[in-house]
């Protein structure tokens, strides 16, 4: 993903929504008292805009911050660690077995312990909470050392080593081979799996972070209603009830907290309108080189008796085929023979097998113009929002000097920041909206569709030319440019909220059906 | 290191009570770590008779990495390459993979357990996979084949 697509956002609005829903699962409940304590910067904020009304093309999801996630699987691990009697780091391996399915968890267990357990690698249980000890005439079975005041480490299943080498060991494990939820014991043939607590005993605290790091990872690449943020570097994950099977009905676009905007269903940058299956096809379309041979088709002609391509290289209409010296009129593509000797007399119009030949030609031709036609509008817009990063910067430079020669406040000049964003966000959309347009069934439908996305075309070429405006006139069209921001804005949901609903019933997208 | 004593003790083991059929020494008298292995072929397999040198290379954070396991005499088995080098003779064992090694494993168990592997071939993971097909489909054919590579080439005549 980009990193430009972090610009790609409107000021924070009503998306992030209903940390009070009543969700299916009942452990995403559980997690909303989390934000109450430690770290409510971040979201303190998000809580007062919840009442917004939500829009036909926003869904419900939730901003989870790594301690967030790290508290959701404690939480997950002391439930279900009282429920069935067992210490919370052992809970925790065998919710990790189960890929966090509780509830098959539990009944599972109850049904039977010893064959989950011995399933999860948690063999029989003995004693007590871990810790290392010195043994009288031990000789540690990995290094042979057998100094007797050497510390060493079991767990539960009796397999003793030293400190040293059980440490080596797992620091391996974490640290070279990215292993965490299923490092087993370092017996050959012991299937039992290290717990955290006998893993944090062993280890370095930056070995313990790294394993938390990858235990998290896990927690969210299990969950189905989990992702994380694609963006380079992004900690956060974000949480949203939206299924697979939904997704040719629904673009669930979600954000982060640092407002990284992106698609829960396939974790590209924001492309409402247009569904993820459609975004795939599209993409693969302009990627290949199935236009090249749309070129040929649009540009060539195949020899009608051997099928070879062929290129028309000079005036004369009567063709020979270089290959297999079939000689046909180009113009009717029926063969020569027909056309006598005269020169070239082409009345043969409606000869058949010149006919077909002539169709397959058009339709190649117009299909390659509608496909042009649709691309163009769509680069054209991708390269305006490939210049989003500089406009953005520009209008930082414009805030700050507007500031200067006009007597208005950094607040004032804010509706320069309002417009470009509005700005950005708007080009997105409307690029999507001719790969969308690209597949789109032709029914009444369509006008509609058409006159929102000349509508929002309209406005934002607009507002683009007021925005380039040189500075000492920017101050004097302040009102003009708020109003035809808001304009943009608001021509942006019409478009966006009109082709949800109709994605939502079903209608509309021929490559949907 | 851990390694070193680890190795010696080891490498004391097998040198003082051998597991059955197989020799083990070192390459190279300076480095513990480059082992070389005669190893049997197993009575009542078609290997039977057969000298075949093993060379053994063990990492410098042995134990916590797995050796590595070469047969440098060609054998006619599904298990083991006859690929051109540098893959030939390269044994395909799950033990020997990182992920499934185990630090506590220790190399008699390594050894006796590629001896049996000669006696008992495992086609479902094999490297070679047309002898392995022939293993499963015609096993006369293959035990007459592995029988000529063991006089061609594990005869012990150099």
């Amino acid at each position: 993903m980009d990193s430009e697509d972090e610009f790609m956002s409107e000021p924070p609005s009503g998306d992030e929504i209903d940390f009070d829903e009543g969700t299916q699962d009942s452990d995403i409940g559980s997690l909303s008292g989390d934000f109450d304590h430690d770290h409510d910067n971040g979201f303190g904020y998000e809580k007062d805009i919840l009442a917004n009304p939500q829009k036909p093309y926003e869904v419900d999801y939730r901003i989870l911050s790594p301690k967030d996630i790290h508290s959701h699987q404690e939480r997950q691990f002391n439930e279900v660690s009282s429920i069935i009697e067992l210490p919370p780091e052992q809970a925790a391996i065998l919710l990790r077995y189960m890929r966090w399915n509780k509830e098959k968890l539990i009944e599972s267990y109850m049904d039977n312990p010893e064959q989950v357990l011995e399933a999860a690698g948690l063999g029989p249980t003995l004693a007590a909470s871990p810790k290392t000890k010195t043994v009288k005439g031990f000789t540690c079975e990995i290094c042979y050392e057998d100094d007797p005041t050497m510390q060493t480490y079991a767990m539960k299943c009796g397999h003793r080593y030293c400190v040293g080498c059980y440490s080596h060991y797992l620091t391996q494990k974490v640290k070279e081979e990215g292993e965490a939820a299923r490092i087993e014991c370092p017996f050959d043939g012991c299937h039992r799996i290290v717990d955290s607590k006998s893993l944090k005993l062993l280890v370095d605290p930056s070995i313990q972070d790294r394993y938390e790091v990858l235990l998290t990872r896990t927690y969210v690449d299990d969950k189905d209603n989990l992702k994380w943020c694609p963006a380079p570097e992004c900690e956060y994950a974000v949480e949203c009830a939206v299924k697979k099977r939904d997704l040719n009905h629904i673009v669930p676009t979600v954000r982060c907290a640092y407002d990284h905007s992106f698609c829960f269903g396939c974790s590209l940058s924001d492309h409402r309108p247009a569904p993820c299956s459609l975004v795939k096809q599209w993409l693969k379309k302009c990627e290949d080189d199935s236009e090249t041979s749309n070129w040929i088709s649009a540009n060539t002609k195949e020899c009608p008796k051997c099928r070879s391509t062929i290129e028309k290289n000079g005036g004369c209409n009567h063709m020979t085929c270089r290959k297999c010296k079939h000689e046909f009129c180009w113009m009717c593509m029926g063969p020569w023979s027909e056309h006598g000797t005269s020169w070239y007399n082409c009345n043969r119009f409606e000869e058949k097998s010149g006919a077909d030949a002539r169709d397959a030609q058009a339709r190649s031709r117009h299909s390659l113009e509608r496909y042009l036609h649709y691309y163009n509008r769509y680069a054209n817009h991708e390269q305006s929002a490939k210049l989003d990063k500089d406009l953005w910067i520009k209008t930082e430079k414009k805030m700050t000097s507007l500031q200067t020669q006009s007597n208005m406040s950094w607040i004032e000049v804010q509706f320069l920041d309002t417009a470009s964003k509005a700005l950005q966000a708007c080009r997105q959309t409307l690029k999507w909206t001719y790969a969308f347009a690209f597949y789109l069934q032709r029914n009444n439908m369509t006008e509609i569709f058409e006159d929102n996305q000349k509508d929002l075309e309209m406005a934002v070429e607009n507002l683009s030319q007021m925005f380039e405006k040189p500075v000492n006139e920017l101050g004097s069209l302040k009102v003009e440019i708020l109003d035809k921001t808001t304009y943009c804005n608001r021509r942006r949901e019409i478009l966006l909220s009109d082709t949800a609903e109709n994605l939502k019933k079903g209608t509309g997208c021929t490559s949907l059906v | 290191m851990a390694s070193q004593k680890r190795i010696t003790k080891e490498l004391g083991d097998l040198m003082n009570s051998p597991p059955p059929g197989i020799a083990v020494a070192l390459a190279d008298e300076a480095n513990l770590y480059q082992w070389k292995v005669t190893m049997e072929g197993p009575a009542g397999s078609p290997y039977a008779g057969g000298k075949f040198d093993l060379s053994i290379n063990l990492p410098q954070n042995y134990p916590f990495k797995p050796p590595t396991v070469v047969f440098t005499t060609k054998i006619y088995h599904p298990n083991i390459s006859n690929d051109s080098p540098p893959n030939s003779g390269t044994m395909c064992l799950g033990m020997l993979k990182d992920s499934e090694w185990k630090p506590s494993t220790k190399m008699s168990a390594v050894l006796e357990f590629a001896r049996q592997l000669l006696k008992e071939p495992n086609p479902d993971d094999a490297v070679e996979t047309k002898i392995a097909e022939q293993y499963r489909n015609d096993r006369g054919a293959y035990e007459k084949e592995a029988r000529d590579w063991v006089k061609r080439y594990a005869s012990g005549k150099k």
